[in-house]
């Protein structure tokens, strides 16, 4: 193998030098420069994502690493919305208390994307399970940040233990399967599966192992707590970067390993599916707490996008991909407001009460508000309409017309819990709304990029062509 | 560019504008040269249309033209009129230029009240003109959402209850709609979601069994079919004027169009199975809205269940099958879309200045107001059904076409469908009888004043259409008549 081979993986090395060099810049940065931080590591992460664009196919090290070009989009789509994190997290940051250690926030949520970058594409179960763990522990340090808060504690402490118990779950899994067939090369492990009972238990413990991550029902446990008790902005990362990367971590390995024991995880999924969905939306309801809300809200839009994995097909790995951007920037654009207003507000409010008669003092951020929200719940023209038209056709061309009828029936579920915060913006009256403020212009930039997604990415087909086209060889 | 686009571009800048807009003149003078503009645009079409078919076009839907969108779907943004269509739109742009006299002084967030409506419009006009299922499908969901917001921000009464349970049931239809738009799509190959490739295509007759009671469901809660339709009395009561008039004019012929174009036209085998049933249905719309009308003392009320007795109508004609009968539906459509909108502006008026829609607290009403109040009677005369107004054409062109039908079922519908017209009489004559005629009942109302010019623009020109269909029906019958005729030749293969 010729050494420059490795300039192949050339988003992982480039990441890994972004993660240095912000490393770096934080030890050694005078004081007075630190406000410099947040645009430098997003002109560094921008142009990691500008240099690597190109969707391109390499396999290394004999098949321990095999990323494919949809896998690229992927990883850049990542990318971009670690970007919109970083944005949204300069008032969060310069908070006195943050401040000092602002640096780390840049340094740990690198090294998690990192992770995610390796579990994407990984070819290799162990190599996958280190790029699991990479993305797990630093995103542990970062839930406990704000760590003289009790519910960051508590938050840390329920996501380590939840994350631990299915790290420990998933090579459980992965040990029964090099014990049946010997090998963890995913090239090499179809040939060797036969349906044997063993093998059966080591899918399912993969898969809850990753079910986890993903939170899905009923390995959500963790989800609402976590969701509370972090910082918004690590939230936000937790909601959207995290389960994106492992909902397509699941499609490759399902599919690719695991493809000739379709009849069995489909079953499976499709349980899991249904349940997710429901469970998730039933309790979202009653949630008054926005990030408990949007933590129950996420889980359910978890589920939708397991309809794409349970299609299997090319069809559906494009709409898993194109779901996963619409909502990395609606949730972004929600997660964006309500860390505006948590930190332009005394005692950072985050109930819905909070947000009556928002639209008579911050109409803009209202606006924003209301087309996330209405693109979550899949109304047009706003992207989120798209996204979930096309992981229902996909679904529905594999055949699982009653599952995606019962997802079509949650939506209208959805959308009465998502329209009762556009209520208590708009409708209901408030004599002492949250007053008027303006957002400092990373926030205000990132929220701009947030909307222009949710309007033009459905209106605008290319993109979805485009990963339509890399996903046929996925 | 193709003339049908401008009716969603043209909206598409008022949006702009509107967002641009200062003060509270600017917005007024983007919505009359929007809506005059639409007016202009749909008047024009309808000449055009006529002066090419008279000239030999017998395609079966003219102005077509396509641009491919999702390819790897097969989605195209296509678009397309026939006479159906043609007629539709006119009737949209109708009542958006009178819907904007009738909100011009409405308060308060002016601005954001007509932001919204016109995004209602764009859905409508966006509805009308598509040929391609997912383009159409989308369209109809953008005219559902802003109803939400117009309902719960500047409605009345239990406004918030309202527009919720209106929300969520209407998109709980489309929920049904898009299993059967995917339903239809896979189930002719998956090639194209073009309507008029798709009817030539035979969809296998198990899959039309399955999909077309979705589809015809799901346009059917919009269409305020019984038992769904218990969305339409609330929502009608508590929205302002102008989503009243927009809503039971326009949006809820969305209903029937689907009905007719989508689901009856490419599922004729579907509708051929399960069109007995849903003939029953319609029949309880019809006579159920009618006689619920006559217990309300709510003026909006009694017009919102008169409003499910005449949209139950439309869908009770489609299902008959035939040709008179489905063109009686299209006229029906036309006339109620004309005479409700009409109503609901004068009840909007008459609220406006007496606060109270409860017919036991108002009377004699005609000395005080005599402009609104006779607009009132004429409005209630086409909805009994008086020749020479729209009304009585409409429904004489549907029973008689239901009647065509030569079976027993069929006829005892018919029949029983006809007793709603003694009832309308019955509701529409008391209501006059109770608030116009008759000594005035609150001393207060002396004070009341006749309508202002803009409230006279939207009851003039409304009331002329009226009477216009109701005099000379004929152009109009002309242009529905040839295109019934294809999705006729459909069922009756």
């Amino acid at each position: 193998m010729d050494i420059t081979s490795i300039f192949q993986m050339n988003q992982e090395l480039s990441l890994v030098f972004v993660f240095l060099l912000t490393f770096i810049l934080d030890l050694f940065l005078p004081e007075r420069l630190r406000n410099w931080l947040c645009p430098i590591a997003c002109t560094l992460l921008g142009i990691q994502l500008v240099a690597n664009i190109w969707p391109k196919e390499a396999v290394l090290f004999g098949g321990m690493y095999h990323s494919t070009p949809i896998g690229s989009v992927m990883k850049s789509i990542l990318s971009l919305g670690t970007i919109l994190v970083f944005m949204q997290s300069k008032d969060w940051l310069n908070r006195s208390d943050a401040k000092h250690k602002s640096g780390e926030f840049y340094v740990l949520t690198l090294s998690t994307l990192v992770g995610m970058y390796f579990m994407i594409s990984a070819g290799h179960f162990l190599l996958f399970f280190i790029g699991l763990e990479l993305a797990t522990v630093p995103m542990a340090c970062l839930i406990t940040f704000d760590k003289y808060k009790g519910f960051s504690a508590e938050a840390g402490a329920k996501f380590i233990l939840s994350a631990l118990f299915s790290s420990g779950i998933f090579l459980y899994g992965i040990s029964m399967i090099y014990g049946t067939i010997g090998t963890l090369y995913f090239e090499d492990i179809p040939a060797g599966l036969n349906g044997s009972p063993l093998q059966i238990l080591s899918l399912v413990f993969f898969f809850t192992g990753l079910a986890f991550k993903i939170s899905l029902v009923p390995f959500h446990l963790w989800t609402a707590d976590t969701y509370q008790g972090a910082p918004t902005s690590v939230t936000a990362y937790l909601s959207v970067i995290s389960k994106g990367a492992a909902a397509f971590a699941l499609m490759t390995i399902l599919v690719k390993v695991f493809g000739s024991m379709t009849a069995q995880w489909s079953q499976m999924l499709a349980i899991v599916i249904v349940i997710t969905i429901t469970i998730a939306n039933l309790f979202a309801i009653r949630q008054n707490h926005l990030k408990r809300f949007m933590a129950f809200s996420s889980v359910s839009q978890a589920g939708y996008i397991m309809l794409a994995v349970l299609a299997g097909t090319p069809q559906g790995m494009a709409s898993l991909v194109y779901y996963i951007i619409v909502y990395i920037v609606a949730n972004l654009a929600v997660f964006g407001v309500m860390n505006a207003i948590e930190h332009h507000t005394l005692h950072g409010k985050m109930d819905r009460n909070d947000y009556n008669g928002l639209y008579q003092t911050n109409p803009k951020l209202t606006m924003v508000m209301t087309l996330a929200l209405f693109s979550l719940a899949g109304i047009p023209p706003f992207a989120g309409f798209f996204s979930k038209f096309f992981i229902f056709a996909a679904a529905f061309n594999s055949g699982y017309y009653l599952i995606v009828f019962i997802a079509l029936v949650n939506t209208i579920i959805s959308l009465y819990y998502y329209l009762l915060i556009v209520k208590a913006m708009f409708i209901t009256p408030n004599d002492q709304p949250i007053a008027y403020f303006k957002s400092n212009t990373p926030m205000r930039v990132s929220l701009m990029i947030c909307v222009a997604g949710i309007i033009l990415l459905g209106i605008i087909s290319n993109v979805y062509q485009i990963i339509s086209d890399t996903a046929i060889t996925f | 560019m193709n003339i049908l686009s401008f009716f969603v571009i043209i909206p598409l800048l008022m949006l702009g504008a509107l967002w641009a807009s200062r003060n509270i003149n600017q917005v007024r003078g983007v919505m009359i040269a929007g809506s005059s503009l639409l007016l202009a645009l749909s008047i024009y079409l309808t000449i055009d249309y006529i002066a090419l078919r008279q000239g030999g076009a017998t395609a079966e839907m003219l102005y077509t033209a396509s641009t491919s969108w999702y390819a790897p779907l097969h989605i195209a943004y296509s678009v397309g009129v026939d006479g159906i269509s043609v007629a539709m739109l006119l009737l949209s742009a109708i009542i958006v230029f009178t819907g904007t006299f009738a909100s011009w002084k409405l308060q308060p967030m002016t601005k954001e009240y007509f932001l919204w409506f016109t995004l209602l419009s764009i859905g409508v006009f966006g509805f009308f003109i598509s040929t391609d299922l997912f383009t159409m499908f989308m369209f109809y969901e953008v005219a559902l959402i802003p109803m939400y917001l117009l309902i719960g921000i500047w409605g009345s009464g239990k406004k918030e209850y309202a527009a919720m349970k209106l929300t969520l049931m209407l998109m709980g239809g489309s929920a049904f709609l898009l299993i059967g738009i995917l339903g239809i799509f896979y189930g002719a190959g998956g090639e194209t979601m073009n309507l008029l490739e798709i009817a030539r295509l035979q969809i296998p007759t198990e899959i039309q069994e399955v999909f077309f009671p979705l589809i015809f469901l799901g346009f059917g809660v919009l269409g305020a079919l019984f038992p769904f339709h218990t969305w339409s009395p609330d929502g009608h009561a508590s929205a302002p004027t102008a989503v009243s008039m927009l809503h039971a004019g326009v949006l809820m012929k969305l209903g029937g169009y689907g009905c007719f174009r989508v689901a009856m036209y490419l599922m004729p085998e579907g509708a051929a199975m399960w069109g007995d049933l849903f003939l029953v249905l319609t029949t309880i719309s019809v006579v159920y809205g009618a006689f619920s009308a006559v217990v309300q003392t709510d003026l909006k009320y009694i017009n919102a269940y008169s409003s499910v007795s005449h949209c139950g109508l439309v869908l009770f004609a489609l299902l008959m099958m035939t040709r008179t009968s489905c063109t009686g539906a299209i006229l029906q459509m036309l006339s109620h879309g004309l005479m409700t909108a009409l109503f609901f502006a004068l009840i909007g008026m008459i609220y406006g200045r007496t606060h109270t829609r409860d017919i036991r607290q108002m009377g004699g009403l005609m000395k005080i107001m005599p402009f609104l109040a006779v607009g009132y009677v004429i409005a209630g005369l086409a909805n009994l059904g008086l020749p020479g107004l729209s009304g009585f054409v409409a429904e004489m062109t549907v029973f008689v076409g239901s009647f065509e039908n030569n079976d027993l079922f069929h006829r005892v519908c018919t029949l029983v469908a006809t007793t709603s017209i003694v009832v309308t009489a019955v509701y529409i004559l008391r209501v006059v009888g109770k608030i116009l005629y008759g000594d005035v009942q609150n001393p207060e109302h002396q004070k009341l004043t006749d309508a202002t010019w803009d409230e006279r623009v939207a009851v003039i020109c409304l009331i002329a259409c009226v009477a216009g269909l109701g005099m000379a029906p004929f152009w109009v019958s002309d242009l529905i008549n040839n295109s019934v005729e294809p999705i006729i030749s459909q069922l009756m293969k």
